[in-house]
């Protein structure tokens, strides 16, 4: 598989509709054990971006990720801008002026992301955030030679409902405490969502 | 600037403006500055306007920054890696936002170091407020 800016675009420009389509879901489940304004925050920043992405030529990855980091930075707001700012400012230092990478070079810049985001977040596995998604993701993907990418939508879907029975140690939702279990962490729905869409763009990539 | 640079965050704009007000009146040659809200006041926090709040009160004394919630912690470290490398000598504080800033401005009123004026505003954490 060869991921390109044409595939990247791609990507994110389907995440917006995603993130668009589950607004009011995102933030029901945010609603549950947050301050209720995830939904709104994915759907506002990644709106922002599509516009930017619309308006814009992209000689490498590198330069599209940057700009797509700056702009979540600034516009998704909460705690999951600065997240998700990362994934992106990290990914793109990772692609520096490639043009199209493998999927093993496309896992080893999610794992600077990844990275980043346990530095930013200081969570842990089992802390019901958003990392219960990533930190199987990353592995699963730099394990695989070729990735199977229908068993990596099911796994990641598995993990994002597994954080259904998890207590909350980060975050808002940790002030509830066991409260808190018996519903989806909201980080990491929107997490599954980018996974997923990931997958969906790769799979055409290879066909 | 001969006092340590106070910055106050919050999810809220209006928040930090109040409590800037209440600190107005116990010191005037006190550096402070406010990062309320996100970029257009809704509640949130945000890395640019957490940035400039810096800048606009950094001193060679430096800046000691107090938060509200959690993710004010987290823009307020990314904030920080963004800044230039003349421009380092900043702390958060561990500490209650209002009680914290409080004795930070106190302690930057006297003069005193970055590193006493978050002891001060960290001690304010097992401050008693009520006698039982």
């Amino acid at each position: 598989m060869s991921f390109r800016v044409l595939e990247a675009k791609l990507w994110l420009m389907n995440l917006n509709e995603v993130y668009q389509q589950q607004k009011m879901d995102l933030t029901e489940l945010d609603q549950a054990i947050g301050d209720g304004d995830h939904g709104i925050n994915m759907a506002r920043g990644f709106k922002e971006l599509s516009q930017k992405l619309e308006a814009t030529e992209y000689a490498d990855l590198g330069s599209l990720f940057k700009d797509a980091g700056m702009v979540l930075l600034s516009k998704i707001g909460g705690a999951s801008g600065p997240l998700y700012g990362t994934v992106f400012l990290k990914a793109a230092e990772a692609l520096k002026e490639k043009t199209s990478v493998s999927t093993e070079e496309l896992a080893a810049a999610l794992a600077e992301s990844l990275e980043g985001l346990q530095l930013r977040g200081k969570a842990s596995l089992g802390d019901k955030t958003m990392l219960d998604v990533w930190i199987p993701a990353v592995e699963f993907l730099q394990k695989e030679v070729n990735v199977d990418w229908e068993r990596f939508i099911q796994l990641t879907q598995e993990n994002m409902e597994g954080t259904k029975q998890l207590e909350a140690k980060k975050g808002r939702a940790s002030y509830l405490g066991p409260r808190s279990i018996g519903h989806i962490d909201p980080g990491a729905a929107s997490s599954a969502y980018l996974f997923i869409e990931l997958s969906k763009v790769c799979q055409g990539a290879q066909s | 600037m001969n006092n340590v640079g106070i910055v106050l965050i919050s999810h809220s704009h209006e928040l930090v403006k109040g409590l800037e007000e209440l600190l107005d009146q116990i010191q005037q040659n006190v550096p402070i500055a406010t990062a309320g809200g996100t970029s257009v006041n809704e509640i949130g926090t945000d890395v640019f306007k957490i940035k400039e709040a810096i800048e606009s009160v950094y001193s060679e004394k430096g800046v000691a920054i107090l938060f509200d919630l959690g993710s004010a912690l987290i823009n307020a470290e990314m904030a920080l890696e963004m800044m230039e490398d003349e421009v380092k000598n900043i702390k958060i504080a561990d500490a209650p936002l209002v009680e914290g800033a409080y004795a930070a401005v106190i302690q930057s009123g006297i003069g005193s170091s970055l590193n006493e004026v978050i002891a001060s505003a960290e001690e304010a954490k097992s401050l008693q407020k009520v006698m039982r």
